[in-house]
């Protein structure tokens, strides 16, 4: 097997280590935001809402990468209940980065704010004004922030057992650059 | 092979552990778990009402007391020599607005709140809008947010010196005293000038930038009324009026924006400028149309002052960041409680 097949393609590689950044500087923006009122708080919001839509379009094209180049297989030798947790996160992962950009959207349409990109560059409405709407949007961005960052904890803890643990590969595959030279055999 | 690797499997299920521990760590510093002091937006709607308080549920925070009007803003044009919005290119916008007393009680009686507010979306075809909120005072109570709360607490104290304390710590405080003891009192929101307090900075079209102020200044003639004889006329009278007078005969007020000089107070609500600065007359905002707040169109609507177009942008004034914060989360709670304000059509009691 060459290096090529085990390992996910450029493009995906790239997707991921650029989300990563997006998405953990989002998280922090958005926890960050919701807690001041100084003047920070409006360039907060003001880098909230654009880098939010950046990362729906990207885990949009992304999805398309995944569907179209797969993903390199586990190692055989993985217990079934890391697979399933490997499984499962990742397409807890794709669903939250989907969802929460829309749910923030969604969130902003219905409250009648406008959902500005950058000065003057707006998008317009997904949902029709709505007390109620809103606060269950309200409620499942601000409580699947936190899950979503839970999640990414164990993704890098996963990650990082897989590197220094078990070196398997598995880090490899969706290293930035290629260390294979240094990764030990699977037993 | 096991024993050779054990050392350093417990060194790595280490740095994992701390890895993840720092993570954990910084998101719960940002998130200002670790900082009790930190002012939040939480901290300061709930300095406006006192806790239980169920009266206020499903109503604003403050400025509780309000009532919707619709219209337009006929821009004359003079503006966009200050500011490349849309708003100022000659024509007519259409505006949705709330008159209100700044209250967190929905209930107060109008003779027992002294400030009054002025709440305006003007929106563009360019799809872009400019959201305001007026007061009446001429300058504001206190010059930073810190303060602010500050003075919500002390007012809301059962000590008898907070107040005293307060005033004598923020001299500024004396400047608003002043008006809300000296100057006299309306009976219409129709008579009244309202002022954005806060500097904003307008963009021109060389993107040339001036930090400018503005105001609503009425057409109709104030006359003086004092609190006891408003208090004689009801406790609502102020929405009764306005109701009235807007279905006779729509309202105006004309939109002064005034230019801050190089070197200016912008950054402090309680600095007026001195009364020779360059004023300008953009426009002129018309209330055609008064609506009940329960089933009116302003209910939903946060008039979050840092809404604006391009063309207009906010100041070193710490005020409008803090506003925004503010409004929002009380704009979360208050959308969170509507059953408690249920709307008429939905099967409310009267």
């Amino acid at each position: 097997v060459t290096s090529r097949h085990i390992r996910f393609t450029v493009w995906q590689r790239v997707l991921h280590w650029l989300m990563a950044a997006c998405i953990l500087a989002m998280l922090f923006i958005g926890v960050g935001m919701v807690s001041t009122i100084k003047p920070i708080y409006l360039t907060l919001v003001s880098i909230h809402k654009p880098l939010g839509i950046a990362i729906l379009v990207l885990a949009l094209i992304r999805l398309a990468l995944r569907l179209r180049y797969g993903a390199p297989p586990l190692p055989a030798n993985l217990p079934e209940p890391m697979k399933l947790a490997a499984e499962g996160s990742h397409y807890a992962l794709y669903a939250l980065m989907i969802a929460m950009p829309l749910l923030g959207w969604g969130m902003l349409s219905a409250a009648e704010y406008p959902v500005v990109l950058f000065r003057g560059w707006h998008l317009p409405a997904i949902l029709p004004q709505s007390d109620s709407l809103h606060t269950r949007l309200w409620n499942a961005h601000f409580y699947l922030a936190f899950a979503f960052f839970a999640l990414i904890l164990l993704h890098v803890a996963a990650a990082l057992f897989h590197a220094l643990v078990r070196r398997d590969g598995v880090f490899e595959a969706m290293a930035p650059v290629s260390i294979g030279g240094e990764v030990a055999p699977a037993e | 092979m096991a024993v050779a690797h054990r050392p350093s499997v417990l060194v790595s299920l280490a740095l994992i552990s701390s890895v993840l521990g720092l993570g954990a760590a910084l998101f719960a510093y940002t998130a200002g778990w670790f900082s009790p002091r930190r002012l939040t937006p939480g901290k300061v709607v709930a300095a406006f009402s006192p806790p239980n308080d169920t009266a206020v549920l499903g109503h604003r925070r403050n400025h509780a007391k309000g009532i919707c009007f619709t219209g337009v803003f006929e821009a004359n044009g003079a503006g966009s020599e200050l500011s490349k919005a849309a708003v100022f290119v000659r024509g007519q916008y259409p505006v949705l607005g709330r008159f209100n007393l700044a209250t967190p009680n929905p209930n107060a009686p109008d003779a027992t709140v002294r400030v009054r507010g002025l709440g305006i979306q003007i929106s563009t075809p360019d799809g872009q809008e400019w959201r305001s909120a007026m007061i009446d005072p001429p300058v504001f109570t206190v010059s930073t947010p810190q303060a602010f709360y500050g003075l919500l607490l002390a007012s809301g104290s059962n000590d008898p010196n907070a107040m005293k304390a307060f005033t004598a710590a923020h001299p500024e405080f004396a400047k608003f005293a002043d008006w809300a003891k000296n100057a006299p009192w309306t009976g219409s929101y129709a008579e009244e000038r309202f002022n954005s307090l806060d500097s904003f900075v307008f963009v021109d079209g060389s993107g040339a930038e001036r930090a400018v102020r503005w105001s609503l200044l009425p057409a109709a003639q104030p006359a003086a009324v004092s609190p006891d004889e408003l208090a004689e006329r009801g406790p609502n009278f102020l929405e009764q009026e306005i109701a009235q007078r807007v279905a006779s005969e729509p309202q105006r007020w004309t939109m002064v924006v005034t230019v801050a000089n190089p070197g200016d107070p912008t950054a402090d609500p309680t600095e007026a400028w001195p009364p020779d600065r360059r004023t300008l007359e953009v426009g002129t905002l018309v209330a055609q149309h008064v609506q009940a707040e329960r089933d009116g169109p302003c209910r939903d609507i946060n008039f979050d002052p840092t809404v604006l177009p391009s063309g207009i942008r906010t100041s070193d004034d710490p005020f409008p960041a803090a506003r925004s914060s503010a409004y929002a989360k009380s704009y979360d709670l208050r959308t969170a409680e509507a059953e408690d304000y249920p709307r008429a059509e939905t099967g409310a009691k009267p």
